[in-house]
């Protein structure tokens, strides 16, 4: 595990229910993305709703655990559910580059506009709750537009809290899979050069060449590096010797975060949304018994 | 008349009131009449694949229901039908509760042992970084 990705094992479930958390790490786990943008100046070159739509997929970093969903049809929002960005750049000549000169970044003065460039503007009390630094776009050298002299982007925007089933913008997860562990069993042994070929068909590291009573033998060593491409097939001597197959219930899990939260937290966080919910239709069914 | 006597629908779900007063059943039941409680469909509303087949799985693994299967009715829909036909006279309801508790359960168990994991791999990577010291 690093900072932004996470591989684990998970020994002894069920391919449903692996596949209910692939599904809710993909589009069920909320986060916090720019929603809505009001523009009040946009000379650039970049439309007005494309330069939305970019803008919307920056991740942002801020824990949406700490925010609660916007109520459907409130257009202001309150600080509990929403978190104001500024972005306000213009671009101009710059009077001290050579007079020769076809580098635009000397010629220009901010002709690129970042991610670096986007102001957090604090509403009601959370200047209080977040201190300075910690709500920004999780990486500052997303280029959004690109300028010229004379003009400007000015414009406000709203983040709000959804879920990836909404947009795909509120995903956590650059992508979350899973794959089983391979099963590989050798029907007889394998001596000799033989051996160097079958270490050769697989990946690096799956398979063994020991020297045992000066005979080389293989040996499977180490059957998670695999990657299944089936290359010993392709070998008229080898195919009938190796079986390939798959552990049935032993699934190997890599989840790749966008940065907004961590990757194991991320994890817990869907296994508590699936608890979410069945324990919303148990209280449905416990609801209707009563009545 | 005849189509409303040949299914006597139940509509038993809690209406969840939402902020402009608009309500949503979230659970409904569907049951022919002439059965007994022991075959009946729900009807889960804002639920696809997620939690179907994970439900399913987990009431299947109960002997006594003879037969568990969910369908989506439309992908533009977003909602499972889940039908339950139990052995014998068993009402169909309580193999629907066990098996949200059971799932409820095995989701618990996985979240205490992931954690513990993720604890233990950190301890063991600070224990890690310190020895190189």
């Amino acid at each position: 595990m690093d900072e932004n990705s996470l591989e684990f094992d998970m020994v002894g479930i069920d391919a449903a229910i692996a596949n209910a958390f692939r599904r809710i790490l993909l589009a069920e786990v909320p986060t916090m993305a720019v929603e809505k943008v009001l523009v009040y100046n946009n000379t650039s070159i970049v439309q007005d709703e494309i330069l939305a739509h970019r803008l919307g997929l920056i991740p942002i970093h801020a824990d949406p655990r700490l925010f609660e969903y916007r109520n459907q049809g409130d257009e202001e929002g309150t600080e509990i559910d929403t978190l104001q960005f500024r972005l306000q750049v213009r671009c101009t000549r710059n009077p001290h580059a050579a007079k020769d000169s076809s580098d635009p970044n000397e010629l220009y003065v901010n002709h690129k506009v970042y991610t670096r460039h986007m102001t957090w503007v604090p509403l009601g009390n959370q200047a209080d709750l977040f201190p300075e630094g910690t709500i920004r776009p999780v990486h500052d050298d997303i280029l959004i537009a690109q300028l010229r002299p004379g003009q400007e982007v000015d414009l406000l925007m709203h983040c709000v809290k959804g879920i990836g089933k909404d947009h795909a913008k509120f995903s956590p997860v650059a992508t979350a899979s899973y794959r089983l562990l391979p099963d590989i069993t050798l029907l007889e042994p394998v001596e000799g050069d033989a051996a160097e070929e079958l270490s050769r068909c697989f990946s690096p590291g799956v398979i063994e060449v020991q020297e045992i009573q000066g005979k080389k033998v293989a040996r499977v060593a180490n059957p998670r590096l695999d990657t299944f491409s089936r290359e010993v097939f392709r070998n008229e001597k080898l195919k009938k010797v190796v079986r390939l197959a798959r552990v049935r219930n032993h699934y190997i899990f890599s989840v790749e975060s966008t940065g907004v939260l961590p990757p194991d937290v991320l994890v817990s966080e869907a296994i508590k949304v699936l608890m979410g919910k069945c324990r919303r239709f148990l209280d449905e069914l416990d609801a209707v018994q009563m009545d | 008349m005849e189509d409303d006597q040949e299914l006597e629908r139940k509509i038993s779900g809690l209406k969840t009131p939402m902020a402009e007063g608009e309500r949503k059943t979230a659970l409904e039941m569907v049951q022919a009449a002439g059965t007994d409680r022991h075959c009946v469909t729900f009807v889960l509303h804002e639920e696809d694949h997620t939690l179907g087949n994970s439900l399913r799985y987990m009431i299947m693994k109960n002997p006594e229901v003879e037969f568990c299967g969910y369908t989506t009715t439309h992908p533009s829909e977003s909602k499972i039908n889940l039908r339950i036909q139990t052995r014998g006279a068993l009402p169909a309801v309580e193999p629907f509760q066990r098996g949200l508790t059971e799932l409820m359960n095995v989701c618990q168990h996985v979240l205490d042992k992931f954690e513990a994991s993720i604890k233990e791999y950190k301890d063991q990577k600070a224990s890690r970084n310190e020895a190189t010291f």
